[in-house]
């Protein structure tokens, strides 16, 4: 730690090359993904990659600061971890403190309008990665020219494209101030239920747009689809590796974006648990920490740390679920399994398809509620007994979101822990790192282009550096090239 | 093209939202581009000031070194910056850790909670992650700061507004709908 007064001016290592021959290449920050993410490769004196890592640099301590702070204020504090998918962290903090008051079941109307927030921050999250972080990536090339590859140069080349990713994202951002009041950190979701429900006046304006809406979603999805197949051999060996997977599923087995319990499985697909409670998830998961990263590493227990990591977020979904309970989204699942004939999907950027299969499905799902009139009840809130303690799960779009608080009989917070999506992606991430740097990097002269490969494998995930930093730091994307004993050889921060 | 005045943007210890709440600005960002060009952003791949900007645009205040030295790189290179956010106006929410010692936020997260497995019993320490300070501080501690939109976030009315008055050489006058939070 270090106080205000003592940094010293910085002096940019870019490219650096030790005596020995070997070097450093750093690509910070990582940009097109939300937050802070450097990258640093170690080069050996043949030039073939010995080392790649992902670092995360960012620390804010939410874990400790909550304590103290009374237990229904931490919906809408806790959303603060995250300015792309606050209503995750709102409704997830809001569904343990559900729990922490004792009420298991909330009022149809306060259900369905978390349930309608949630998807339509699941709708402008997926939007906003497709078209304004990712697509520059897809369509231009994973080289092309820094001036152009943007969601600015998109909309020069593609301004149909350009203009369909603002407006869907924008309706999303509209279903989220509807039902949160906001756009971004809203206070919809309280313990025990909501703060309002849909007016047919709103659920109108909604109505009016969903069918160009479902165009839209259906046009992104055929694009993700037709890009996989058309690329898929350069595509299917990208930064991929064979990995457990996690995420939410309802009792039924289908994929439940919101609420159920937690299903994991191996790289063939067997089940390793099922149903697994909220209130369990400590029994089953940790998070090893290592030295050189404020991102912790979660772990499936039983596995133990060397191999019980696993993946989250939509590819994982997609492979974990028996079904979609929406009938387009559940045809282009059923596409997209045939694929792999029906085994887990690795590739890690396929992660682009099913996060489109998804964005359809919250569409559905959306029309689904909107004709729904429990929206326009007004039984809001639901009572029952204090427990002190409270967990939930839900489906983050970036995956599997855990909060935890024990809260004291002065109603303020005593614990907390979370581990949020981008965490449990932190091995995955690295792992394709470490995998486009050898196959692209080793042995050839650094470009440019060649570290935006190492930025395209991260990019699948859409981490989110903010979220995954909650507890103390910031993560900018560098690569760094050190040799085998650690000096650094070069520094490579990109643009 | 190369005389439309040139903005940058950089989330330093913010969570993004800000950044999300120039987005909200829709259809309208297509406006923005006919009026300036973007320089270094996460939102693009410039990673370095390719030369001097009109405008920088400071999402987050300053919670480790790094911070701090990017936050001095755009002052030196924009000439106006704005504090964009309550985390760059005070600090925000991660400043609540100011009245909690670091190390008791770094136990909590490393050696405590009931998910953690840390059988070195040591925090993060690496010359690959950057110090961390002592308290979280606002822009203006750090640098000067020329304007300050308030709000979690501004609304992108608010940043919209402010900016198109900076751009056509208006003076910044926000009406009250505009700057009352929430």
């Amino acid at each position: 730690m270090t106080s205000l007064n003592t940094i010293e001016p910085k002096v940019e290592e870019r490219h650096v090359e030790a005596t020995n021959g070997t070097r450093r290449v750093v690509i910070e920050p990582v940009t097109r993904v939300e937050g802070h993410g450097k990258v640093v490769i170690h080069l050996d004196e043949k030039g073939e990659v010995s080392q790649a890592r992902l670092h995360i640099v960012e620390f804010r301590g939410f874990e400790r600061f909550v304590q103290g702070r009374p237990y229904w204020e931490v919906p809408v504090l806790v959303q603060r971890l995250c300015g792309i998918c606050p209503v995750s962290h709102h409704l997830a903090a809001a569904k343990a403190m559900d729990m922490v008051i004792g009420v298991d079941k909330l009022t149809p109307t306060a259900e369905k309008m978390r349930r309608l927030m949630h998807y339509g921050q699941t709708y402008q999250s997926h939007a906003l990665h497709f078209f304004h972080l990712a697509s520059p990536d897809l369509l231009f090339g994973f080289d092309a020219d820094v001036a152009v590859r943007n969601v600015i140069g998109v909309a020069a080349a593609h301004p149909e494209l350009a203009v369909q990713g603002v407006m869907m994202r924008k309706f999303g951002q509209e279903v989220i101030k509807a039902t949160a009041g906001k756009k971004i950190h809203g206070t919809g979701a309280i313990p025990g239920g909501i703060n309002k429900n849909l007016s047919i006046a709103e659920r109108d304006v909604f109505l009016k747009d969903i069918e160009q809406q479902m165009t839209w979603a259906r046009g992104a999805l055929k694009v993700a689809m037709d890009y996989t197949v058309a690329n898929l051999e350069k595509l299917a060996p990208f930064g991929t590796f064979e990995s457990n997977h996690a995420g939410l599923v309802a009792p039924d087995g289908a994929m439940d974006l919101y609420d159920g319990g937690l299903r994991a499985i191996d790289a063939d697909g067997n089940i390793i648990f099922d149903h697994m409670a909220p209130a369990k998830y400590a029994e089953f998961l940790a998070e090893e920490v290592r030295p050189w990263s404020y991102m912790k590493f979660p772990f499936i227990r039983s596995i133990g740390p060397e191999n019980g990591w696993y993946r989250v977020g939509p590819l994982s979904r997609v492979n974990v679920c028996n079904r979609i309970d929406t009938p387009e989204a559940e045809e282009a699942r059923k596409v997209f399994m045939a694929v792999t004939q029906n085994k887990p999907n690795h590739i890690t950027m396929a992660y682009h398809w099913a996060r489109m299969i998804e964005l359809l499905h919250s569409a559905e799902k959306i029309v689904e509620l909107l004709h729904d009139p429990d929206l326009q009840g007004s039984d809001l809130m639901a009572k029952g007994e204090f427990r002190g303690e409270g967990m939930a799960i839900i489906e983050a779009p970036r995956g599997s979101l855990f909060h935890h608080y024990r809260v004291d009989e002065n109603d303020q917070v005593t614990m907390a822990n979370l581990i949020v999506s981008t965490t449990s992606n932190n091995e995955p991430m690295n792992r394709a790192v470490s995998s486009v740097a050898k196959t692209y990097l080793s042995g050839k002269t650094i470009t440019e282009g060649l570290l935006n490969h190492i930025e395209v494998a991260i990019r699948a995930y859409d981490p989110c550096l903010s979220c995954a930093t909650h507890a103390l730091g910031q993560m900018p994307l560098v690569v760094d090239l050190v040799d085998h004993e650690g000096n650094v050889l070069d520094h490579k921060a990109k643009g | 093209m190369s005389e439309k005045p040139k903005v940058a943007t950089t989330s330093l210890c913010g969570c993004f939202g800000c950044h999300m709440s120039v987005l909200d600005i829709d259809e309208r960002i297509l406006q923005l581009v006919e009026l300036i060009e973007f320089s270094r952003s996460p939102i693009n791949d410039i990673k370095r000031f390719p030369g001097r900007c009109a405008i920088g645009l400071i999402e987050g205040g300053c919670c480790n070194e790094e911070n701090v030295h990017v936050l001095r790189d755009f002052r030196e290179h924009c000439d106006i910056l704005i504090s964009v956010g309550e985390c760059a106006r005070t600090g925000g929410i991660p400043a609540l850790r100011n009245g909690i010692p670091l190390q008791e936020c770094l136990d909590e997260a490393y050696l405590k909670g009931p998910t953690v497995y840390n059988p070195s019993g040591k925090v993060p320490d690496s010359d690959e992650i950057p110090l961390l300070l002592n308290r979280v501080h606002p822009a203006h501690e750090v640098v000067k700061i020329d304007y300050h939109l308030g709000g979690c976030p501004p609304s992108a009315d608010t940043i919209w507004a402010a900016l198109v008055a900076l751009l056509t050489n208006k003076p910044v006058e926000l009406p009250y709908d505009l700057i009352k939070y929430d």
